[in-house]
């Protein structure tokens, strides 16, 4: 079985981005980036599929400049196999690279690579969209889990237990499908640096776009990005009596 | 403008998000009709007739349409689309699941999680896990859109008097079958529309702990939230998490509880009315936000504060 995982190149999640001063974009000057964390998990299911014997190739996929290639080593040093930076100079937050052009470029990839199943994260902590797995699915007439805590596959057999607003769900799916990673699913581990070195000597390779017959036109225009309006900070009470009070008398919200 | 909506509801009631939905039609402006998608829910599409604000009832009622999957909704709504300028659903599970699928097959561009409407094709949304607020304007012909319930007041559930009109159901789809559903029973208010909602985090310590946050919510008539340490650590089910992936609250009194203020929780709850902070780490960045903060050992202040009640 082979599964196909895409990532994304994201700002750090520790990171406190910043708004450009012009209102255009985010500031992405030195600032760490990383894969986004629910790549992360995506990529360690997989890596836990091939160490129990179900799995034989995993492919790592990243739309994302040149430094792109920093988020596949890393996947590598995880445990993928192989990788393809599909290159663009395009921004991939906001405003460039979109995710039903994601969604496409990924289903040119997976005509040609024919994986049993895809998993990637629910969501990007940049643009914190939540569609291109669903689209992915949509694309290629698959069946799709999402928002996934548990997964299991036995033969053809695809079993998902689904966090949702009221608690869990399991669904069985038919194979190929589309998985899309909760916070739950598992805790990736960390790269050990032999692994590491291993990941340098991994095929990676590079096409551009319109090499998949596609180009990354923009429906959903940025006019502006601004910063939210702050939160005043408020006061410190003393104890108990003084917090009563205050809810009481002072804020009245109960 | 004709918008469509989406209705979220258990074949048995129509879920308030779905209200808060309208709210954001009300604010593009046009037509609304409802799609109401499940099975033997003909007391939903009844109950949908009566929301204020609304044009048509579509009930799209059959067995396999039960469990609302996004296989089996997305070709109803992709059926139905061509007669919208406007889709629009709640931005939860169930809303995040179907809309994206019916978009990509429509190859429209989905708009996420909406807070506010600046014009028909013009929305703004959170990005970065709010730390910044994107204005887009999508130039799709059909746009679907989902909404965060907090940034839209919820429309009556009462005075409206839409006709009922039957959607035929083609076959099924059949990619995906239910198999159980585990869900947290509870007879506290809905953490997402709750007036008061009191979380805890990591410092609450065990799941055994966590009677203390029950006590006091119960107390308060609240509902319970928790940082995400708190859901990965087992004290409460996931779907209390409150935050930046998890659940977006905006209630009047939000009472954080051992939790030391994270962006990604931050995102959850930084637009409630009142924010109540206890934490023994007077250095907590909750304590940045809150307005009004006790530094204090949990534990001892929050029986204190549940029996002074
Ligand atoms: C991709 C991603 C998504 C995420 N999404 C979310 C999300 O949706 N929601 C979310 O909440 N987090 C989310 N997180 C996690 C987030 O970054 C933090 O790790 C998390 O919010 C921390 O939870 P906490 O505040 O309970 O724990 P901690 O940060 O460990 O804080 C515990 C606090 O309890 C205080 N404390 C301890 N003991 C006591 C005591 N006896 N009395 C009083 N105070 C005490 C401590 O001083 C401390 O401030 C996400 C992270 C990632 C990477």
């Amino acid at each position: 079985m082979k599964i196909l995982v895409p990532i994304k190149r994201v700002v750090d999640y520790n990171v406190k981005v910043r708004v450009k001063s012009d209102g255009s974009a985010i500031e992405l000057a030195n600032v760490k980036m990383s894969i986004n964390p629910f790549d992360e998990i995506a990529v360690e299911e997989a890596v836990r599929l091939k160490e129990s014997g179900k799995v034989s190739e995993i492919v790592v996929v990243t739309i994302a400049s040149e430094k792109g290639q920093e988020q596949i080593r890393t996947a590598m040093a995880i445990g993928a196999d192989r990788g393809i930076l599909v290159k663009t100079d395009a921004a991939i937050d906001l405003g460039g690279v979109e995710p039903l052009s994601v969604a496409k470029t990924l289903k040119a990839l997976i005509d040609k690579e024919n994986p049993d199943l895809v998993i990637m994260g629910k969501q990007a902590i940049d643009d914190d969209s939540n569609q291109t797995g669903q689209m992915l699915a949509a694309l290629l007439g698959w069946a799709q889990g999402t928002f996934a805590s548990k997964l299991d596959i036995d033969g053809d057999k695809i079993t998902v237990t689904r966090e949702v607003d009221g608690g869990l769900e399991t669904l069985e799916l038919c194979s190929p499908a589309i998985i899309t990673t909760d916070l739950r699913l598992n805790e990736p581990r960390y790269a050990k640096l032999p692994d590491i070195m291993k990941a340098k000597k991994k095929p990676l390779e590079i096409i551009e776009p319109s090499d998949l017959g596609l180009d990354y036109s923009v429906r959903m225009k940025i006019v502006n990005i601004a910063e939210p309006q702050p939160r005043k900070g408020g006061i410190k009470v003393d104890n108990v009596d003084d917090l009563i009070d205050k809810l009481k008398n002072e804020a009245r919200v109960i | 403008m004709s918008i469509l909506i989406l209705a979220e509801h258990d074949n048995v009631s129509i879920k308030t998000t779905t209200l808060n939905t309208i709210g954001a039609a009300v604010k593009i402006g046009g037509d609304i009709d409802i799609v109401v998608i499940g099975s033997n829910c003909g007391v939903v599409a009844e109950a949908a007739s009566k929301i204020s604000n609304v044009n048509k009832v579509i009930l799209a009622d059959a067995e396999h349409l039960k469990h609302q999957t996004a296989e089996e909704i997305a070709p109803i709504i992709v059926d139905l689309a061509k007669s919208y300028s406007h889709i629009l659903a709640p931005a939860t599970t169930f809303g995040k699941n179907a809309l994206p699928r019916a978009a990509a097959l429509l190859d429209m561009q989905q708009i996420s999680d909406i807070i506010s409407v600046e014009s028909v094709d013009t929305f703004k949304r959170p990005v970065y896990a709010g730390n910044a607020i994107a204005t887009v304007q999508s130039s799709d012909s059909i746009k679907l859109i989902t909404v965060r319930s907090t940034g839209f007041d919820a429309v009556d559930a009462t005075g409206g008097s839409a006709e009922i009109e039957n959607y035929s159901v083609g076959a099924a789809v059949n990619l995906s079958k239910f198999i159980k559903q585990e869900f947290t029973k509870s007879e506290r208010p809905e953490l997402s529309s709750a007036k008061i909602v009191v979380s805890g985090g990591r410092g609450v310590g065990s799941k055994e702990n966590f009677d203390l946050i029950e006590k006091l919510a119960d107390k308060l008539g609240a509902a319970i939230g928790a940082s995400r340490a708190a859901v990965d650590a087992g004290y409460v089910p996931n779907d209390y998490q409150v935050g930046q992936t998890g659940k977006i609250v905006a209630p009047d009194l939000y009472i954080a509880i051992g939790i030391s203020g994270a962006i990604q929780h931050l995102a959850g709850m930084k637009d409630s009315k009142v924010i109540v902070a206890i934490n023994k780490d007077e250095d907590a960045p909750i304590f940045s936000i809150a307005d009004y903060g006790l530094v204090a050992d949990l534990f001892d202040a929050v029986p204190e504060l549940e029996e002074k009640l």
